[in-house]
């Protein structure tokens, strides 16, 4: 009897002390919550922000950004332009992997070549570049097929694998993860990132943990990070009031006021770079979804015109977005690289106009056309979508919305299955050439106009985004992207709805960077 | 005897049931089908007596969204529950819904039992391999959840359909692919007790006086295996109005458009932390009297309905 008691009195002794070892050095653990998942650990396989957010934590990029999203050295110390078209990178020494074998050269080119194999998501991110020519162990020249001199500005999301792990584990290769395929490098990661991936149970959730062997002294105080996605919003709201979790976002708009009145939490709001903006169909000569026949609306500008000037952008602010918007006329956010505020003027709305318009078009009735939407992908996507119907009924226009979940959304309307369409777009090198090369030059194989889904096409600012990809002079180029957007605004392209605003929830104690990109790096958290 | 009279007769021979009898002293099945009545009603006359018309967007004003019901600060007159995110009557929008939910709700269930009461009926009094091939693609379909084939429905419908006629015919896709998707319980339930009935001396007898056997499963067994039948049926609707909204959700029900029941009820949700509590509560609250209404009809049928009990 006494020795048992003796045992347990010794053991609550150890407890104790590990206990309080555990926190006396302001050691944290910190748990955070989206409503998503990160479909996957490979940082080469899906080009998602909420998937490159976590994968961020365990690998790093050579380049990356700050707290004010400025170009930082990461895994490369310097860079430097030694020709118009060769970008040199000079790498940082005695850097690490996770599973102690040193980065080098080596892994920098693997996982060059990896990216651009089948499965890989990061095509765009280094399709300019030809090759990369190792010059020593820690010096890489970049060889780009055009003077590309944004390059150090595109690849802040392009991360370093380790070649001796990947060759290990039998994963040289990215696998698609939407097709549902797996390799080693889907659940298990080893970077040089400042967190350890400890484990990862798809769906459920990921752990981290601090890297001792970090290369760079961490801000954090965080030991080890939990992960969960949490799909609906009111339970999401719920894990954070109750104490379940530290952090969470998206803070649902209609909740922000409710959980800034709470004593122990805080809300962190701020603009986001993403714009959101319709799309439609102008290259067909019949809509896919319409019952217009023999020929395609959206070709007159007038048409779109009205359509413009139907959508009651400030009805939507303040009543779905509850003010979290900055209505826009610009396909790009203010923040980013080339934004023209005296341009950011949209037409009033006005239904007479726009109903005028339509008349004007041959369309006194109207006509009607299916619309896609996705409703788990942007804030209120749905709910936007659906007021839009509701005001394009008012100028005889009949939309058939069909607003689906962005699994099989997305599948859709980059298939160009679509006549009428939402996309929210952030550049993600933070320069104008970016929403210009993806979104409004004319789609063809060598990747421009990847997402123009509805083929906008203008022989001139096709012209002026080529040149503004290369050219050199910041005030001719500024120039030039003005140009541009001139043309496209005037054309009425897209109709460029809104920014939303980002919203995130925290316990008081917790002290964190919100990127304007929406990223939420470990490095920076702090719990006090 | 003229035509008119007949069904008269009919209805008064009815009422003389044993089964009216009883009905008229179960006040709960009486309620129930008063409440029942009266969803019904409203749900059908809808276009004619809904303050207004929550499918006509030309009509809708977003700046009235998120009105509250009366007798909360901010009420509206002409919005008696108030408005949704939309600017929606939720009155007019709860009656609206209604009538697609129940509508997919009842149809589909009609389907499902039809076909699975038919074919397990077969398999249990027909037996061998009919019977093992009917119930091992009963089984097959049972390892895959409702939702997956409901989707898989809709794809095949959407590839085979042509492009504009999928929006009229949404609907019908919708009740097949709820109704294929849960007609495997009724196969199973109606085998079970096909198999226990075939072998009782009335079944003998029927099939010494040399009835066929069409008319031994219609006349003879069907109606002692239909109690269980019935209290599945009334719990599957609610399932099916449910099944439904989730299919709505994942953009292959109703467009957002024209809300059913179960939709109203998903968006609301979103917005039960916020305080704008009525645009869950009112449609939630519409489907729970409905379903429990349904439920107490069944359960005092299947009571009825059971020789036993009486």
């Amino acid at each position: 009897m006494s020795t048992i008691q003796q045992l347990l009195a010794r053991a609550s002794m150890i407890l104790v002390a590990a206990t309080l070892t555990a926190f006396s050095a302001s050691a944290a653990t910190f748990r955070f919550a989206d409503q998503g998942d990160a479909l996957s650990m490979d940082p080469h396989s899906l080009n998602e922000s909420l998937q490159l957010t976590i994968t961020a934590n365990v690998f790093e990029p050579l380049v990356g950004r700050g707290k004010k999203l400025e170009l930082v050295p990461l895994l490369a110390t310097s860079w430097k332009q030694t020709a118009p078209t060769v970008w040199r990178f000079t790498l940082r020494q005695n850097v690490k992997f996770h599973d102690g074998t040193p980065f080098n050269a080596d892994d920098v080119i693997f996982s060059y070549e990896r990216s651009k194999a089948d499965g890989s998501d990061m095509k765009t991110k280094i399709g300019t570049v030809k090759e990369i020519r190792k010059i020593d162990d820690y010096t890489v020249d970049f060889v780009t097929n055009e003077p590309f001199p944004i390059l150090p500005d595109t690849i802040n999301t392009w991360f370093i694998m380790s070649k001796v792990w990947c060759e290990k584990n039998n994963s040289t290769t990215p696998v698609d993860v939407r097709k549902g395929k797996e390799n080693a490098a889907t659940l298990r990661a080893n970077g040089t990132g400042p967190f350890i991936l400890k484990s990862r149970e798809p769906g459920v959730r990921i752990v981290f943990a601090s890297f001792p062997g970090y290369w760079d002294k961490v801000e954090s105080n965080v030991t080890e990070a939990t992960f969960t996605p949490i799909k609906n919003d009111a339970t999401r709201v719920a894990a954070l009031v109750s104490g379940d979790i530290d952090m969470m976002e998206p803070v649902p708009l209609q909740d922000i006021e409710k959980l800034k009145a709470a004593p122990n939490l805080k809300v962190l709001q701020g603009p986001e770079l993403r714009t959101i903006f319709l799309g439609m169909d102008q290259s067909r000569d019949e809509l896919l979804f319409s019952n217009v026949k023999g020929k395609n609306p959206f070709k007159d500008k007038r048409v779109r015109q009205a359509f413009y000037q139907a959508i009651d952008i400030e009805a939507i602010k303040t009543r779905i977005m509850r003010g979290a918007a900055t209505p826009t006329n610009l396909m790009i956010a203010p923040g980013i690289k080339g934004f023209v505020p005296e341009m950011n003027k949209r037409l009033p709305h006005d239904a007479a106009a726009a109903k005028k318009l339509l008349a004007d078009a041959g369309y006194p009735d109207g006509f009607e056309v299916g619309m896609n939407c996705p409703n788990d992908r942007y804030v209120n996507d749905s709910a936007i979508c659906q007021a839009i119907t509701a005001m394009l009924a008012q100028i005889g226009i009949k939309v058939n919305l069909m607003a689906e979940t962005k699994v099989t959304y997305f599948p859709k309307i980059l298939s160009r299955n679509t006549s009428f369409y939402m996309l929210g777009w952030t550049p993600d090198s933070y320069d104008a050439q970016n929403a210009l090369f993806a979104l409004i030059m004319t789609p063809s194989p060598a990747g421009q106009g990847l997402f123009n889904l509805g083929t906008y096409s203008n022989k001139r600012v096709d012209e002026l985004s080529a040149q503004i990809a290369s050219e050199l002079d910041q005030t001719k180029r500024n120039a030039m992207i003005a140009e541009a957007f001139k043309i496209h605004s005037d054309d009425i392209g897209h109709i460029p709805l809104h920014q939303q605003a980002l919203a995130w929830a925290m316990k008081k104690n917790v002290e964190l960077v919100q990127l304007a990109d929406n990223f939420n790096l470990l490095k920076w958290v702090v719990i006090k | 005897m003229t035509p008119t009279t007949a069904p008269a007769h009919r209805l008064a021979r009815w009422w003389g049931s044993d089964l009216a009898y009883n009905f008229r002293h179960a006040p709960v099945a009486v309620v129930s089908a008063v409440v029942l009545v009266i969803c019904f009603g409203a749900a059908f006359f809808a276009p004619w007596v809904a303050p207004h018309n929550p499918f006509d967007l030309a009509t809708l004003n977003l700046m009235d969204a998120l009105t509250p019901p009366h007798g909360v600060a901010g009420a509206r007159p002409e919005y008696l529950l108030g408005t949704d995110d939309q600017g929606r009557d939720l009155l007019s929008a709860i009656m609206f819904g209604a009538r697609i939910s129940l509508l997919v709700g009842l149809a589909s269930v009609i389907f499902a039992m039809l076909l699975g009461v038919t074919l397990g009926l077969i398999a249990g009094y027909v037996g061998g391999k009919l019977d093992a091939i009917i119930m091992r693609i009963a089984d097959v379909q049972l390892s895959f959840p409702a939702i997956l084939i409901a989707l898989l429905i809709d794809g095949v419908a959407r590839a085979v359909l042509p492009r504009d006629a999928h929006g009229p015919v949404a609907l019908f896709v919708l009740i097949f692919a709820i109704g294929i998707s849960n007609w495997v319980q009724y196969a199973r339930t109606v085998r079970g007790s096909t198999m226990v009935e075939k072998n009782k001396d009335y079944v003998h007898a029927a099939r010494v006086i040399g009835i066929r056997p069409l008319g031994i499963m219609r006349r003879h067994l069907l109606p002692n295996v239909m109690g269980p039948v019935l209290v599945l049926a009334t719990i599957n609707i609610a399932t099916a109005i449910i099944t439904e909204a989730t299919l709505s959700f994942l953009g292959i029900g109703v467009p957002p458009t024209q809300p059913s029941l179960g939709t109203l009820i998903r968006v609301g949700n979103d917005f039960l932390f916020s305080g704008e509590w009525w645009i869950t509560v009112f449609p939630g609250a519409a489907l729970v009297i409905m379903v429990l209404a349904i439920n107490l009809l069944g359960d005092w049928l299947r009571d009825a309905l059971n020789p036993r009990l009486q």
